[in-house]
């Protein structure tokens, strides 16, 4: 087995600070997650899901405990902890090959030479089929093409780990299909540690390893962990039909809809 | 590996020809026409309209109020007074020249004296003078504006410092201004050798004070209201404060600094005019006032010309302005007026 603690999320609790009595989003999250792991979080919304992401990201700082990475505890941002956010988050001002430049340019200016960074950022590029758009600004993309810059930026910083925050929230259903296609491809091949949060249930069952289903918040935590194994190249078509593919996604929707009743639910039946 | 732009079929110029006449062609520039000429032009006809007839009904201890006609006639012949005074000036320089050149040929250790020429500044010289110093004063301004509106915009407790005193200070009129201004440069401003004149430094920096304000406080706006999602891609690669400020805050707030740098213009050509009129310094302001104090029956159409010159100055920096903006915004589609 490999490192089973590549990436340790340690007893991390969080309050924010409000107008009345401050505000508990996480109590006692504790994850361990190995090297070329790839991890869904997933839970309803407001229980807190974005802000394990961010702390983990280095964004926020946790109230109590931390986040321990290859051994080293890490509390601020930084590029090897590369983010996907939802909405691209690419600087309009530049064209796509300047966005993914200045992520390389951060990172690898002491380490290559100028031809050396073109072509990683070319090969990175092509890594998610956006070779024929290097010189267009985001705002003559499409959706689905921004969130694959996005994605090639973090790939081209060589993240230790991937966080990807609802990175197809965004996205119609096929497009959808298509980048979680190719982000399977890609991780197959470069073997990246993901953590992904997603609302998609059938996202999470296929492409991830573990699914890590949240309680609700306030004071929300890991509810359950699930192991999904199925074996790799996964195809979603195939899979469609799966005995044990459709008996993950019962478990998880059994989690998120009777273990876990939604918030908004309660509300309504409260009032 | 490279984008392959959508290019234009190349035409024969027969094809070409054929193209530029088409119908739809035809009605695309005819609408152009009348959205950029004829509309245009059917307001200022309409408007020089009823100057004229209301003109023709005011009567002042001047005169008649003038009308466009007078105005037109007016402007005429500031010109050619402009160009008196040229070739006045011209023979002048040529009569002393000679001059010097004859007492030089008499006597070689003849000390010779060069005057400059003082004769009256014309209108187009007080143009001249009006545009040199709003650029001078909103060039001061800018560079001050920018860089406290980008540290007020980053910084919310630099801005809770500050805020009070751009709201004290903004709606302070130039006319308040001037006479402090004056006084102190006339302090400080002690040179044997002076590179600016006095008058011109007065009318700058009043021009700087009051047009300061929609510059500063537009750029904090726009640095406050950067994409949060972007300043956290910044903090994920590190990037140091000067690049995320040269790489993310500044494109992000170039709109809204321009909008704050077109409306600083426009304030500062305004406070320019009412400077220049109440301290005497020189320029368009003080070639009304002296038209009216002269009060001849010419004077208010001179005046008239100079407010419709003030008018289309104002008109032309904000499209210089704009033109600029355009050129380094980034978002080429947005719409700007």
């Amino acid at each position: 087995m490999l490192n089973k603690n590549y990436l340790e999320i340690s007893q991390v609790g969080i309050e924010f600070a409000t107008s009345g009595e401050p505000f508990r989003a996480l109590q006692n999250v504790n994850l361990a997650i190995a090297k070329g792991e790839f991890i869904s979080l997933i839970g309803h919304s407001g229980c807190g899901k974005s802000t394990v992401l961010n702390i983990v990201a280095g964004l926020y700082n946790a109230t109590e405990g931390g986040i321990i990475l290859e051994g080293r505890e890490v509390d601020e941002p930084g590029p090897d902890r590369a983010v996907v956010f939802q909405n691209h988050a690419l600087m309009p001002w530049l064209t796509v090959y300047q966005n993914v430049e200045l992520a390389v340019k951060c990172v690898f200016k002491k380490t290559k030479t100028k031809a050396e960074i073109r072509d990683w950022i070319e090969h990175n590029l092509s890594l998610v089929h956006m070779e024929h758009a290097v010189h267009k600004l985001p705002s003559e993309l499409s959706g689905g093409m921004k969130q694959r810059v996005g994605i090639a930026r973090c790939l081209a910083m060589q993240p230790k780990v991937l966080l990807m925050d609802e990175p197809f929230g965004a996205l119609d259903a096929l497009t959808r299909a298509h980048l979680q296609d190719s982000l399977m491809d890609i991780q197959q091949r470069l073997d990246n540690t993901v953590i992904m949060i997603t609302h998609d249930v059938d996202e999470a069952v296929l492409l991830s390893d573990r699914i890590v289903m949240m309680t609700n918040g306030p004071a929300a935590s890991i509810g359950e962990v699930l192991s999904i194994d199925l074996p790799r190249p996964r195809n979603r078509v195939v899979l469609a039909d799966d005995p044990a593919f459709n008996h993950y996604r019962q478990q998880v929707l059994r989690f998120l809809y009777e273990k876990q009743k939604n918030p908004a639910d309660k509300n309504a039946v409260a009032g | 590996m490279s984008a392959t732009p959508l290019t234009k079929p190349v035409l024969s110029k027969k094809a070409q020809f054929r193209e530029l006449f088409n119908v739809a062609t035809l009605r695309l520039l005819m609408d152009r026409a009348i959205k950029m000429l004829a509309l245009p032009g059917f307001g200022i006809l309409v408007f020089l309209f009823l100057w004229q007839l209301l003109a023709n009904n005011i009567i002042t201890s001047l005169g008649q109020f003038p009308g466009p006609n007078q105005v037109w006639e007016q402007s005429k012949s500031l010109v050619t007074e402009h160009r008196r005074e040229r070739s006045k000036e011209t023979a002048f320089y040529q009569r002393q020249e000679v001059r010097n050149a004859k007492k030089l040929a008499d006597d070689p250790s003849a000390t010779v004296k060069i005057r400059s020429y003082t004769g009256k500044a014309t209108f187009l010289d007080q143009i001249f003078t009006s545009l040199l110093t709003v650029a001078f004063g909103f060039m001061v301004a800018t560079l001050v504006a920018v860089p406290l509106g980008i540290l007020c915009g980053l910084s919310e407790s630099l801005y809770r410092c500050i805020n009070p005193i751009i709201q004290t200070f903004k709606p302070v009129s130039p006319l308040a201004w001037l006479p402090l201004v004056t006084m102190v440069v006339s302090a400080l401003y002690v040179s044997d050798d002076p590179l600016f004149d006095k008058a011109f430094l007065t009318s700058a920096f009043t021009v700087a004070l009051c047009c300061l304000w929609p510059t500063v406080v537009n750029t904090i706006v726009g640095v406050a209201s950067i994409d949060r999602d972007l300043i956290n891609v910044s903090r994920v690669l590190r990037l140091g404060s000067l690049v995320h400020i040269r790489k993310v805050v500044i494109p992000s707030a170039i709109p809204l600094i321009f909008t704050g740098l077109r409306l600083s213009l426009a304030t500062g050509w305004m406070v320019l005019i009412a400077a220049e009129m109440l301290a005497q310094n020189p320029g368009l302001g003080k070639f009304i006032w002296d038209e009216f104090q002269n009060g001849s029956s010419n004077s208010l159409g001179r005046i008239m010309v100079a407010v419709l010159v003030i008018g289309i100055i104002g008109f032309i920096l904000d499209s210089l302005m704009l033109a600029l903006q355009k050129h380094l915004s980034w978002d080429k589609q947005a719409t700007l007026r």
